[in-house]
């Protein structure tokens, strides 16, 4: 193992890594390996299916454990609190597996997105593997982490096992250098990848940010990147772990010690490197149907809207309230606008309670839920009906996704739909 | 297991690009049982085959095969017709992920181009070895590793993770029972 060590350094990614340690051998892209898994993810809409799949899996079996309580995670957070008989059926079967199976990393309807709690409360640390039922499980790619999506089935054997098939994926690097300019946030950032590579560019290879932009970023913006990896069809969406990374965690898991090596060497093989300067870059919108059909603001500007949604794993923390609230500067949503704000969590929520965002947003007119995913994925509340046009700052614009089949949404920034909230059209966050 | 791993089979030929609405159009995405599945299977593009599949077959193509929709409902078809193995000359990552997952056997062959409708195959997948016995040749395919096979023997990702789990709590009564001793 060790002489292997020596031979295979110097020219692996930091997925390579992380899928070297996890299989307990040197690995490369394109090997299939089975993999432990350090933390496995579910919720109330794809954890019922996962937690029968279990069961099958141990219905033979005397004693009906999962491989390791600690190290499971389980939340509700897209249909909270329950919305209908089936979510509260499902929240009932899950909360009888957690208690059934010991698992104290469980959080009813009250925490959060499960995509910002999993990082907040301190269940990530760089160069883990991660899983999750859940397409946007690569978010916690912003801290060095390789997390990525699987479906019920394979959470069924993770459960059992606490070991996953893989093939470990090639990486796709891109390298995001220059300034953002004013009022332009990590949101048009991946928006511009995403449009440039299309919904398919990073299809099944890990996407790895860095450069001079990705670095000046913190921890909440890099979350926002690594979240829509998927939205360009990669499986992951790692950023390497540094000073701000180290400081977050240990705010949240004391005995942590960064490992520096958690990098992509400097021989590592590429499937492609892409460059940027975005020092120029104008804030960015992606237009219905599809997160890749991005656009320059001017394109689009003076769209008019029915309604703006600020919230989700994508935009939903307190930075972005902040920017969304600075932008509004105590002004009014626009008339005949509906303006929703869902902060992502619940600790996110109290600082922009004690911050007094909550209240500016409730005296502009807007309406302020409490942590959940919302409108995002259009499961219960906030729906767009026939013909209206919505701006999110949300991670996807599909058809019907947040309402009406015929329903039109844009995606942007806070900063941009605080902007256009107040307008009542889309607006470029510069210009108010 | 050599029998069954070897037994002939026969050919159903396809082109490149197959994605899993042929396979499975999307109107019987409401049935999930793979015999049930299996009445629908390429039923838009090749009419003739629910009828005429015969447990053992093989399907091959040429590049990308199962792209398209994510469904686990197009192997799971496949399986229900008693669809052997799917030799290709590439897969979508997601098919191939679905197809191990429920038991489906794949494999990896430059060489699909020179295998026709109708011919008689023998299959070694352990080795990877695909011996034509209609124009007496043989290719070589890529085998897959050792533990997804185990995977596609024992039926899928859930009935392999039981026997894992069944292995697991059987050496762990006998290492108690040695402990007792
Ligand atoms: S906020 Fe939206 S994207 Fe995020 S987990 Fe919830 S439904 Fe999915």
């Amino acid at each position: 193992m060790i002489m292997a060590c020596i031979i295979m350094s110097g020219n692996l990614t930091i997925t390579e890594k992380i899928f070297s340690r996890a299989a307990g051998r040197p690995c490369q892209a394109g090997d299939y390996v089975l993999a432990d898994i350090d933390r496995a993810m579910t919720h109330d809409i794809t954890g019922p299916l996962a937690v029968e799949g279990f069961y099958e899996i141990m219905k033979n079996q005397k004693d009906k454990k999962v491989w390791d309580p600690e190290k499971i995670v389980v939340l509700f957070d897209h249909q909270v609190p329950a919305d209908s008989l089936n979510a509260a059926q499902n929240h009932i079967m899950l909360r009888k597996f957690v208690n059934d199976q010991g698992i104290s990393n469980f959080y009813d309807i009250f925490q959060g997105v499960c995509h910002q709690v999993m990082p907040e409360m301190g269940h990530v640390t760089p160069g883990m593997l991660v899983v999750g039922s859940d397409s946007h499980t690569c978010a916690y790619g912003a801290i060095g982490a390789f997390a990525t999506g699987i479906g019920s089935t394979d959470m069924a054997a993770a459960f059992a096992l606490g070991k996953l098939w893989f093939r470990v994926p090639e990486t796709l690097k891109f390298q995001v250098d220059g300034r953002l300019g004013d009022r332009v946030y990590s949101k048009d950032v991946i928006l511009k990848l995403i449009g440039d590579v299309g919904a398919d560019g990073a299809r099944y290879q890990a996407c790895e940010y860095g450069g001079e932009i990705v670095r000046d970023l913190d921890v909440s913006q890099r979350m926002t990147i690594s979240n829509m990896a998927i939205e360009m069809g990669g499986k992951a969406g790692v950023i390497e772990p540094d000073r701000k990374t180290d400081d977050y965690i240990r705010q949240r898991v004391p005995e942590y010690h960064p490992d520096r090596d958690m990098k992509s060497d400097e021989g590592a093989q590429f499937s492609a490197v892409r460059k940027y300067d975005l020092s120029e870059m104008p804030p960015q919108v992606a237009c219905p149907h599809n997160v890749d059909n991005v656009v320059d603001i001017d394109r689009v500007e003076g769209k008019k809207i029915d309604q703006v949604f600020i919230g989700s794993c994508t935009n939903g923390r307190f930075e972005d309230l902040k920017i969304a609230a600075d932008v509004m500067g105590g002004r009014p949503v626009a008339k005949g606008v509906r303006m929703i704000v869902i902060p992502a969590s619940r600790t996110e929520y109290m600082k922009a309670l004690k911050a007094g965002l909550v209240e500016q947003f409730m005296n502009a007119g807007a309406m302020v839920e409490a942590p959940c995913c919302g409108p995002c994925m259009g499961g219960s509340f906030g729906l767009l009906g026939p013909g209206e046009v919505g701006l999110s700052t949300s991670n996807r614009n599909f058809k019907g996704r947040q309402g009406s089949p015929d329903a039109f949404v844009y995606l942007g920034s806070p900063a941009t739909a605080a902007a256009s909230a107040i307008k009542g059209c889309i607006t470029d966050p510069r210009s108010v | 297991m050599a029998g069954r791993e070897t037994l002939p089979g026969r050919v159903w030929k396809f082109g490149d690009d197959v994605d899993t609405d042929a396979i499975i159009p999307g109107r019987f995405l409401i049935l999930n049982r793979p015999e049930e599945l299996a009445k629908h299977a390429f039923e838009g593009v090749r009419p003739e085959f629910k009828d005429q599949v015969k447990p053992g077959d093989i399907i091959v193509a040429g590049e990308n095969f199962g792209c398209g929709s994510s469904r686990e409902h197009a192997p799971l078809a496949l399986k229900g017709a008693g669809v052997r193995c799917v030799i290709a000359k590439s897969f979508a990552r997601i098919f191939f992920r679905n197809s191990i997952n429920i038991g489906v056997t794949l494999l990896e062959c430059p060489d699909t181009d020179r295998i026709a409708e109708g011919d008689v195959l023998e299959i070694d997948e352990a080795q990877g070895i695909i011996t034509n016995q209609t124009k007496n040749e043989i290719y070589r395919a890529k085998p897959l590793p050792e533990f997804l096979m185990d995977i596609v023997r024992s039926g899928g990702l859930i009935d392999f993770a039981r026997k894992m789990v069944e292995r697991m709590s059987r050496e762990k009564t006998r290492e108690k029972g040695r402990e007792a001793e």
